[in-house]
């Protein structure tokens, strides 16, 4: 796990519209410059908001990161629903589900 | 005495970007109160507004975490955010260099404090300035406490802050408003966005009111988290606040748990008692 590197991505891409462009244009460009794992890079690429939320990543910048994607507010809640659901609890963070 | 009011509200970002979707009767109340502080603080003359805030990841990260940052910059820009997501169109905000240099300068005579000539606004900033100074026509001077990145700065030092920024706006000529900005209670950002702990609340904000210092930094990370949430850390700038405000007592204006906007939505102002303004 490099969750460090994968908030770092998302926290660069949130805030700076180039990062936003090499996003659309350039990704694997763009992820070779973060120390991610396979399971990392693979869960961005495929925008996969559930799994990125397992791994721990801050739910501030998830939020962002799923509002760049244009996912509606009822679509971002159940991917994370979901990404609990098939791959467990969140792994790490402070923002995980209590389930109450 | 130069700071004309000191006041603190919530920020969610559903607060705009989910309007249509809460219930209309108490989501109006709510921004008719937002539209008060509005009124409070136009009547307070503000030269600049000092918000300190608790951002979520618009210009500070891991690499580099500082407990206390503050704006150094002629003019700021926000939202980071998508735009229709937030409701809330991107712009330039005015800020004012120099003011903050020398807030800064007197501020850091006390508490560490690093400085930033450029930043971006998240919501935790764009939502209040959207009801309070809505045609960006006021300086601006962010603060950041850092609420997410733990270690997190201790509430006895978000006191102490508030302190140090008191003394300082009270050195400089200018008139300067200060608000706080956070949740009290809240779970945002999880499946959980939408719950709400009303009496841990309740109990928080009758402790804002009274500006009781041994009361209010008593909290540890470990109880708010189990009782409030990680949103819950946000109470820093509340505790800042209320240090700012000199012993002073505080009034809550209104508080109702909105579960669309994921917080309990709260404003409210400390009596300072400039003279002036309130």
């Amino acid at each position: 796990m490099s969750l460090y590197y994968t908030q770092k991505f998302l926290y660069q891409l949130n805030r700076d519209p180039l990062a936003q462009r090499r996003f659309r244009d350039d990704l694997d460009g763009l992820l070779s410059e973060y120390d991610l794992t396979e399971e990392e890079r693979a869960a961005i690429k495929s925008r996969d908001v559930g799994l990125l939320y397992v791994f721990g990543v801050n739910g501030q910048i998830l939020m962002h990161y799923a509002a760049l994607l244009g996912l509606e507010w009822n679509e971002y809640l159940d991917a994370m629903r979901q990404g609990v659901a098939r791959h467990g609890p969140v792994r790490a963070g402070l923002y995980a589900m209590t389930g109450k | 005495m130069t700071t004309v009011f000191i006041g603190v509200c919530s920020h969610g970002p559903g607060i705009t970007g989910r309007a249509a979707r809460a219930e209309p009767g108490i989501r109006d109340e709510f921004y008719r109160h937002f539209g008060k502080m509005r009124e409070a603080i136009e009547g307070a003359r503000p030269d600049a507004l000092v918000i300190v805030a608790a951002e979520h990841f618009a210009n500070f990260f891991m690499n580099s975490m500082p407990a206390f940052a503050m704006g150094m910059a002629a003019y700021y820009e926000g939202p980071i955010e998508d735009e229709k997501w937030l409701a809330i169109q991107r712009t330039r905000i005015p800020g004012n260099a120099d003011l903050s240099r020398r807030l800064i300068g007197s501020i850091m005579s006390e508490v560490d404090l690093a400085y930033a000539e450029e930043w971006k606004f998240d919501h935790g900033i764009m939502v209040p300035l959207h009801f309070l100074t809505p045609r960006y026509d006021v300086p601006v001077i962010p603060v950041n406490i850092n609420c997410q990145g733990p270690p997190l700065t201790p509430l006895a030092r978000a006191w102490a802050f508030g302190e140090a920024l008191r003394r300082a706006c009270d050195e400089v000529p200018e008139r300067i408003a200060v608000v706080a900005t956070g949740g009290i209670s809240h779970w945002p950002c999880t499946p959980d966005s939408g719950k709400i702990n009303e009496a841990w609340d309740r109990e928080f904000l009758r402790r804002w009111t009274q500006n009781d210092r041994a009361a209010l930094v008593s909290y540890t990370d470990d109880e708010t988290y189990r009782d409030a949430g990680q949103g819950g850390f946000e109470i820093r700038t509340f505790v800042a606040a209320a240090a700012a405000a000199k012993g002073a007592k505080g009034e809550v204006w209104f508080y109702a748990p909105i579960p669309i906007f994921a917080v309990g939505c709260t404003i409210g102002a400390m009596h300072i008692n400039s003279g002036e303004g309130l």
